[in-house]
Formats: C-alpha cells, structure tokens, sequence
C-alpha cells in the first residue's frame, strides 16, 4: 500500500462513516440475498451480514470498539423500534384483546422453560457459572439481557453473543418447526418466536405474517419483565454455591 | 415525520427514566411501547395530541423503523468478534444449548398458547379455524 492510501485508510477506518456504510452496505446484499431466495429461514439477513462484517473487521485487524463507534448510530435505533411496537399492538388490538388468557399462561410456561432449560443444558456440558448467568436470560432482547447479566456478575459482551445467536437460531428454525407441526394460528406462532427470540425473531415473524409479528413484538416485551425476574431466582435454586 | 419521531423519543425517554426510578432491570423501551399505545388509542380525541398521530404520519414513521428491524441487530451481532476465544473453547457446547433450549422455549409457548385458547374458547373466531 502506498502511503497516500495508507494514509486515506487511517482516516478513514477512524470516523463513524465507513463502519456505518459497511454495515449498511453488509446488510442490503444480505437482505437482497434473503429476498432472492423468497426469504428462505437460512438466509437470514442478520447471520450473513453479522459474518461478512466480522470477516473484513479481522481481515483488516480492526478493533471492535472502533467499528461499533460508526455502527452505534443504527445499534442506538433498536429502542426507538421497540416503541415503534406500539403500532402493530394498536392495529390488533381487539385480536390481542381476545387473546388475553392463552398469551398469559403461554408466557409464564414459555419464559420458565426458556431460563429452566438453557441453565439446565449448558450445566449438563459442565459449563462454569460466569458462562451459565451469561447465557441465562438468552432470549430476550440485547440491551435487557446485558444488563441482568452484567448485575448477577455475568459477561455482558458474551450475553451479547448468545442473544444474537439464540435470534438467528429461533428465525431460522420456526417456519419449517411450526409447519412440521401443523400450527397454523398466527398467534401461537408469533408469540412463540417473540418469546424464544426477541427482536430476531420478532423481524422473521413479521417477514411471514403481520398477526404473527404483532404476537411477537407483543411476547418480547412481556418476556423481558418475566425473565429479569426469573434469571436470578433460576440461578439460586439451580445452582447452589 | 419530525413530530413523530420526537413523539417516538419522548416515550422512550420517559420509559427509561420510569424504569430507572423503578428498577434497572425493568426495560425502558418497553414503558415506552406501552406508552405509544397510549398515545395511539388517545389519538381520536382532537386537540389533545398533535394531529401526527392521527393523520397518518406517526403509523409511516414506526412502520419505517420497524421495515429494517433486523439491521439494527447487526452491529451487536458483530460483537461476536470480541468473544471468538470463548467460542472457540465451549463452541459446540454452546451452540446444541441455544438450538436445543430455543427449540423447546418455542414448543412450550406454541403448546401452552394452543391449549389455553381450545380449552377457555375464548376465541369465538379464531384464527385457526379461519385460515
């Protein structure tokens, strides 16, 4: 490399811009991508553009710290869309109404069995504790996961990691699971997803049917009070130190 | 657009400080979908809100934000970078965890969701029957 370009790239791999277009730019051929193939589970757009951004970022040996300084701009819009929510909620809300009783107890069975499961599992694979409260609260949303791992002394940056996984996960196996099953009430369908897999799968449900991403949105938010109440208590009975 | 994004940012900021009063571990944004949702049934009053929210432009601008909402996952999910070690050590472990406990969270929900609506009926019209 020439020193002029070399220069160019030291100012350019600084600011805010060029992380911000990549991600932008990651994302569309991911998303290109996914409708190409009539939005196929596997060709979920968070996973291909997750693995194309961090390929060029080891490729090139840039921090983390620095391309989040120009992605935080779209980071930041994930509160904003969780409020945006409120839409979809209102347009169904004589369904959502009617739907009151099964959303509860689907709540309070689907949240005690997401948090009972994920520690039992990992503790079966001999996983240490910092990795099981770390992976506790995996199914709800980034921001509320990081923050009840961080207070019960768990590794906020790998909670990260296991919540965005657990999404790309849940996205890409609900459509064929729930056809498999025969389940065809958009409810129950978007509810389950929006429990097991926050926002991702919040996204995917709305990709097939906006009843189902209503549920979801719905389920993400309930989950995230639920599950911030669960996680410690899990933690205490199934891990007695 | 700009009064619907403000009113957007107004009821996520109210939400975080309630949840900040309240509890940490309570999510701010949450507060502020219930709030949108406030706003959004108080919307047919006249005068009480800005116009926005009934003409149309605050439903355009949350249905733009909401278009791309698995964007705004990607700069998280590239964080993934920061904890390659981790991965690489209980990588196989992890990974049948999430797919195994993802899995059996969403046959719980999709069950217990199917079976509180057959048995309370208290869906006259549902869904099911009419797809």
């Amino acid at each position: 490399m020439s020193d002029r370009s070399f220069d160019l790239w030291v100012y350019l791999s600084r600011t805010p811009l060029l992380w911000l277009t990549v991600t932008l730019f990651a994302y569309l051929v991911a998303e290109r991508f996914s409708a190409a193939t009539g939005r196929h589970p596997l060709a979920n757009p968070v996973l291909h553009a997750v693995w194309m951004i961090a390929g060029v970022l080891l490729l090139t040996g840039t921090p983390y710290k620095v391309y989040f300084d120009g992605a935080q701009f779209v980071h930041f819009l994930l509160g904003p869309a969780t409020v945006a929510l409120a839409l979809p909620l209102y347009e169904n809300r004589s369904v959502v109404l009617r739907s009151l009783v099964p959303m509860t107890v689907a709540l309070m069975i689907g949240s005690v069995t997401a948090v009972g499961s994920v520690l039992l599992i990992a503790r079966a694979f001999g996983m240490p504790e910092v990795v099981l409260i770390s992976v506790a609260p995996k199914s709800v949303t980034a921001g509320v996961a990081m923050g009840i791992s961080q207070q019960l002394g768990g590794d906020a940056a790998l909670t990260a990691v296991t919540v965005i996984m657990t999404g790309i996960v849940g996205a890409i196996v609900v459509t064929p699971m729930m056809n498999f099953l025969g389940i065809k009430d958009w409810r129950a369908r978007g509810f389950a997803i929006g429990l097991a897999a926050h926002g991702i799968g919040t996204a995917r449900a709305f990709q097939v049917h906006p009843l189902a991403g209503t549920f979801a949105g719905i389920a993400m938010g309930l989950n995230a009070f639920l599950t911030a109440i669960l996680v410690p208590l899990a933690l205490a009975i199934l891990t007695p130190s | 657009m700009l009064v619907s994004l403000f009113l957007i940012l107004l009821c996520q900021l109210i939400g975080e400080v309630v949840a900040r009063a309240v509890s940490p571990q309570i999510p701010g944004p949450v507060i502020g979908m219930a709030l949108l949702f406030v706003m959004l049934l108080l919307g047919g009053r006249p005068r009480l809100l800005p116009r926005e929210v009934r003409d149309g432009s605050l439903a355009t601008t949350c249905r733009t934000l909401l278009q791309h909402l698995s964007l705004l996952f990607v700069p998280a999910g590239v964080g993934v970078v920061q904890r390659l070690d981790l991965l690489a050590k209980y990588g196989l472990g992890l990974g049948i965890t999430l797919v195994a406990s993802t899995v059996l969270a969403m046959l719980a929900t999709v069950a217990a969701f199917r079976i509180a609506s057959r048995l309370l009926r208290s869906d006259a019209n549902d869904p099911e029957a009419a797809s």
